[in-house]
């Protein structure tokens, strides 16, 4: 009887520590980061890391500002390009399509989320970058690797496409049905119903699962950075190649140990990363918490 | 008017669909047709042999074993320590127990945080124990990315789980720490495993957090604290090669890969279709 006792307070307790202990994982990672950091960030100012553009480990100087304009317009493509396409699929998905296609597309679509990075990298190599080069930029008059911000978009584009249509379907289902029959039964047809009535009660659901997605082509790597080109330059234009951040943190680990503040250097860049996803998850997943309340 | 908007809109969200499901069609599609070809036994019987970079004979067998041990590592760390974390906000913590509460909303941003930054993270763990890259690195590394995943994953599964289950299992003398492991996990398992091999195929596939943390070797090593190979490194190196011969390989490789990834992920939706339905709802 008392073997089973103890079994009960011992295995409970060693499961509260567990559970502790990922619940400071988040907090960890924080204190971690910015401890390894430290060493740059007391000898330049956030300001002149950020918004620096002379990149030269050898002499000591790391401004980020090119990678982080990379990044931007990296992101900035793919969502141009994600966004509707995928909102119009969950709607079709959501709203329109009979059982029998969401049971076939759903999880097709689930499928494209479990694939690695380093496969869409390889697909985006063989397929994307070619067609860039050959088509797209001759059609523009121009001439251009492939290797560059609309390839590396694109690429980071489809990556997130489940991510997005998934929480935004999910979210559609949470509008009650009575709301739609409402409405049709006034005489509104289908679309006006989705339109005026569902999508207008889910927004702020459908905006936060886009900012979900987005938050997520921030930190891809393999992919962007088999991709985007990796020239340390400011992009002008589509055609240009981009160095985003995270392609910067994995293609110099080898180096880093060797010059001094490297290291320190690229965790702050990871830091970097770190704050910003983590801000646009905890700003979305609020959203979608709050929407889930509401909603009902 | 209003049919007119209604039939463009229709068209577009047809559009999408159509364009969503043939990038993914596109994606297979190019994986297979490049790499079939490319495959050969020596590919998965043979680790690289002398100059295999520059076209020399050889396979990927060193990155198939090496990712298969990291990824089987990271996944024995994160049910260790992941599972227990599930079943206690489940069963020990009250419904609207404020520790649960904290933990699941801390876990939730982890799942998104970057792969590239648990890499960084990993190497910063390693950095202040003394390991060097290695397989012990990789799954301290990996084991943190896919532990946030599973963990919510296998805590929605349980949540499921009616509360009169666990009643009767209490009314008839069980203690909690019972219920737990002869009540619950044995009506939550086929959700359990599929939540487990999504985690291993995300471990296997991911490249961002084995970078600093497990290096490369082209040798087949079973050694805890040495160097391992990984498939997605090897389709990543082998693509980097300027040769035709070699690119050839990398997509050989992105086939195997995919093809692993793909069997995983089929046999976690078939469990949860296929003995899913045998749990009591």
């Amino acid at each position: 009887m008392n073997g089973r006792k103890i079994k009960d307070q011992f295995g409970g307790n060693l499961m509260l520590v567990l559970t502790v202990l990922s619940g400071v994982l988040l907090v960890l990672m924080a204190v971690g980061l910015c401890v390894k950091s430290s060493s740059i960030l007391s000898l330049k100012s956030p300001g002149a890391l950020l918004f620096s553009g002379n990149w030269n480990p050898l002499k000591g100087e790391f401004g980020f500002f090119p990678f982080i304009i990379g990044t931007l317009w990296v992101v900035g493509v793919a969502s141009v390009i994600a966004v509707p396409i995928s909102m119009l699929t969950a709607i079709y998905l959501a709203e329109y399509a009979d059982r029998r296609i969401k049971a076939v597309v759903i999880p097709f679509i689930d499928l494209l989320a479990g694939i690695p990075s380093v496969v869409y990298g390889v697909w985006g190599v063989l397929v994307i970058v070619p067609f860039v080069k050959n088509h797209i930029a001759p059609s523009f008059g121009t001439f251009s690797s492939g290797y560059c911000v609309l390839t590396a978009g694109i690429v980071l584009a489809v990556m997130i496409f489940p991510v997005i249509i998934n929480v935004i379907i999910e979210v559609l289902n949470m509008v009650p049905r009575e709301v739609r029959e409402a409405s049709l039964s006034l005489g509104a047809t289908k679309w006006q119903t989705v339109r005026s009535v569902v999508l207008r009660r889910a927004m702020p659901g459908v905006i936060a699962a886009n900012v979900l997605g987005v938050s997520r082509a921030f930190g891809e790597t393999m992919a962007v950075l088999m991709v985007a080109g990796n020239v340390a330059m400011i992009p002008k234009s589509l055609l240009d190649p981009a160095y985003p951040l995270p392609a910067l943190i994995a293609n110099n680990y080898g180096e880093m140990l060797s010059i001094p503040l490297y290291d320190s250097a690229l965790f702050f860049a990871a830091l970097l990363l770190f704050v910003v996803v983590l801000f646009f998850n905890l700003l979305s997943r609020a959203v979608l918490a709050r929407v889930e309340k509401g909603i009902r | 008017m209003k049919r007119l908007e209604e039939n463009i809109f229709k068209v577009l969200m047809l559009l999408s669909t159509a364009i969503v499901i043939s990038s993914l069609l596109l994606i297979l599609g190019t994986v297979v047709v490049k790499g079939l070809p490319a495959l050969s036994l020596d590919m998965i019987t043979k680790a690289p042999g002398g100059g295999y970079y520059l076209g020399g004979g050889g396979g990927v067998l060193n990155a198939i074993v090496g990712s298969l041990l990291l990824a089987s590592g990271a996944s024995i760390v994160s049910v260790l320590l992941g599972i227990p974390v599930a079943l206690y906000m489940n069963v020990y913590c009250r419904r609207t127990s404020k520790l649960a509460s904290l933990v699941r909303m801390s876990l939730d941003p982890l799942c998104g945080v970057p792969s590239i930054v648990y890499g960084a993270f990993g190497f910063a763990i390693m950095l202040s124990l003394g390991v060097r890259a290695s397989l012990l690195g990789g799954i301290i590394a990996v084991s943190l990315l896919i532990m946030p995943t599973m963990i919510r994953a296998i805590d929605e599964v349980i949540r499921l789980v009616p509360r009169e289950l666990m009643e009767a299992s209490y009314s008839v003398g069980a203690n909690r720490f019972e219920t737990v492991f002869k009540v619950v996990v044995r009506q939550t398992l086929p959700g359990i495993i599929s939540a487990v091999l999504l985690g291993f195929g995300r471990g296997i596939g991911d490249a961002a957090s084995v970078l600093f943390t497990t290096g490369f070797t082209d040798r087949i090593s079973f050694s805890l604290l040495e160097p391992v190979a990984t498939l997605p490194l090897a389709i990543f190196f082998q693509l980097g090669t300027p040769l035709p011969e070699v690119q050839q390989r990398a997509y050989a490789s992105a086939f195997i890969l995919t093809v692993i990834i793909l069997v995983l992920s089929l046999s976690a939706r078939f469990l949860v279709s296929r003995y899913g339905k045998h749990t009591v709802k």
